[in-house]
């Protein structure tokens, strides 16, 4: 008798073969494809009704999740890319522009990973360096001067971890990011679309309202740091996956993001039309409702949201101090 | 001889606790103080200077005028929310070993006569980690400075956000930040007192967001752990990287200032910044 995640692996290998052999062309007679076809839907319904955490690792890494190039094309228009944080240098890990959603001129700003390793080798597989928090900084500050919104998509395994980066600040970067969304008077719409890599991803996420793609997953520390450090064994990932909490469904129960994106079964990237048109309703919606406030009253309810995050409870009276060791 | 032969290496780098007994092992120049001596020189090393960690009673010695020292939010205690292997175990074990309830204490107290609203961490429990509490903590210390219009002092040591609770302590840097921006705007000074280590989402946070940034001499700052940059570039870390000399080098603290020295120079930068001395009794 295999076990029931033996059997669950077994089919998974073999959805991905299938869709590896029918994204090829297999060049079998047009019956057997449409028979191989049904197979793999029926095996993706049957894996993807109650996906585990890593399952959904996965989807949110996939090579061919659609990524800030696909979002800036689909949801946006006259799309402006500004660089350079004015103090040192550009970087290409952070996008920073101006352009049209919905026909409305907005500030965008968002990780950007590449198609491929030669894109990703220039955009440092989004990984930012301090430049790039201080140049969204900027844009976010002309966002506020002209009373534009900003957008932000949220794609990163984490910000850059290099000894250029720590020499430029990357700490104070991602700290001034921070206070910066925290306090800036535009009203901010955030989605995270792929991976939400710890402070690197919530540099740009502190917003009014954040979104997350059903797939996409957020968490303080990567699947395989965190197995390093509990278990000493970074090939316990899908038990630190699981351990983590790191799903849309379950950071919504958090309160740590506001509304869950729903995305084509199996993943984005087995429809990305469909994904980006789920995302353009959610943000549209989102926005409306925030630029509907007042701008002191929407710097209050989002001071109040973060304000609230956490969760504890309070000791009760002890008649005597504790004393250690007895 | 043979027996310091065969002692695990381990012993000669390890630098969170002193030895218990008589004397204590500098485990920078390796030279045996005599443990009393060392309390005497605020455990800072005699012969090489190197400064011990602190745990947060010892920092509060050191910064806060004696009986001035009023604590706030003392019976805010973590939970589990993710349900995260060996973490309730782990809590329950650093509360009796220190007797402390979490990795932050706060309060207000006098600096050399100066109130001010303080934080010290504590790396001594779960390594100074910010979870919820800690966050929460923080954040309210923050609030009750502006409402009480007086300046804040934190001295950070914490290896960065509480793994064990997962994405929530993640947003406690999106909470302590907002925070910090309250502060900021009713005009009242932060002075962030950086003590070792300082790393990851805590440096990422608060602590790089004071108006003058303190390092004590030799102390860790920094945000990705050295092992990671090692993993990621492929190549070994110069020598020195991450201290505070290094962060005064490239620009990230004002000032390095030896623990025999800190009480005064904070007290004279707040008097400096126009915060009032007040006098006993007031």
């Amino acid at each position: 008798m295999r076990s029931a995640p033996e059997e669950r692996a077994e089919r998974e290998r073999e959805l991905e073969r299938l869709e590896q052999e029918l994204a090829r062309g297999t060049g079998a007679a047009e019956e057997l494809q449409e028979v191989l076809r049904a197979r793999a839907e029926a095996l993706r319904e049957e894996l993807w009704r109650d996906p585990t955490p890593w399952q959904i690792v996965q989807a949110a890494r996939h090579p061919q999740r659609p990524k800030l190039a696909d979002y800036l094309q689909r949801l946006f228009t006259d799309v402006v890319e500004l660089h350079g944080d004015r103090l040192f240098a550009d970087d290409p890990a952070l996008f920073c522009g101006l352009g049209r959603f919905l026909g409305e001129p907005v500030a965008i700003v968002g990780h950007y990973k590449g198609k491929d390793t030669r894109e990703n080798l220039h955009r440092r597989w989004g990984m930012p360096n301090p430049e790039g928090y201080r140049k969204a900084v900027r844009v976010m500050r002309l966002a506020e001067k002209r009373g534009l919104p900003v957008i932000a998509l949220v794609d990163t395994p984490a910000a850059y971890p290099g000894i250029e980066a720590e020499e430029r600040g990357q700490a104070e970067a991602i700290a001034r990011s921070l206070l910066t969304m925290a306090q800036l008077r535009s009203p901010t719409v955030v989605a995270i679309t792929g991976e939400g890599g710890s402070g690197g991803a919530l540099a740009i996420a502190v917003g009014d309202r954040v979104l997350m793609m059903q797939y996409a997953i957020y968490s303080v520390i990567s699947p395989e740091g965190c197995a390093a450090i509990l278990w000493r064994d970074a090939a316990r990932k899908e038990e630190a996956a699981a351990a983590l909490k790191l799903t849309a469904r379950d950071l919504y129960a958090f309160g740590v993001v506001d509304e869950v994106v729903p995305e084509p079964l199996g993943g984005a990237h087995l429809d990305p039309d469909a994904a980006c048109s789920a995302l353009r309703d959610a943000l549209s919606r989102a926005l409306a409702e925030v630029q509907a406030l007042a701008a002191e009253e929407r710097l209050a309810r989002r001071y109040d949201k973060y304000r609230r995050m956490g969760r504890f409870g309070v000791a009760a009276p002890s008649p005597e101090p504790h004393t250690p060791g007895v | 001889m043979l027996n310091w032969l065969r002692r695990p290496k381990y012993e000669s780098v390890e630098r969170r606790d002193l030895p218990a007994g008589l004397w204590a092992k500098c485990p920078r120049c390796a030279q045996l103080v005599y443990r009393k001596e060392l309390e005497r020189n605020l455990k800072v090393c005699p012969k090489c200077g190197y400064h011990h960690r602190l745990s947060g009673p010892e920092r509060l010695r050191l910064l806060v005028d004696d009986g001035t020292f009023e604590e706030w939010d003392a019976d805010l205690r973590s939970e589990d929310p993710l349900g995260f292997p060996g973490y309730a175990e782990r809590y329950r074990e650093a509360v009796e070993r220190t007797g402390r309830g979490e990795a932050v204490l706060t309060g207000r107290g006098r600096i050399a006569g100066v109130p001010a609203a303080v934080g010290v961490m504590d790396f001594d429990f779960l390594g100074g980690s910010m979870g919820s509490v800690v966050g929460e903590k923080v954040a309210r210390l923050f609030e009750r400075a502006v409402q009480l219009g007086l300046p804040v002092v934190t001295c950070s040591a914490s290896g960065g956000a509480r793994m064990q609770e997962g994405v929530l302590s993640l947003m406690q840097l999106a909470k302590t930040t907002a925070a910090v921006g309250r502060l900021h705007d009713a005009g009242l000074p932060f002075v962030s007192v950086l003590c070792d280590p300082t790393t990851g989402g805590t440096t990422a946070s608060f602590a790089m967001l004071g108006d003058v940034h303190v390092a004590e001499p030799g102390a860790l700052i920094g945000f990705a752990g050295a092992r990671v940059i090692e993993q990621t570039i492929r190549q070994k870390l110069p020598e020195g990287f991450q201290s505070a000399e290094f962060l005064l080098q490239h620009g990230m603290v004002d000032l390095i200032v030896p623990r025999a020295e800190l009480k005064d120079t904070v007290a004279r930068l707040l008097r400096l910044l126009r915060c009032p001395e007040e006098a006993d009794g007031a």
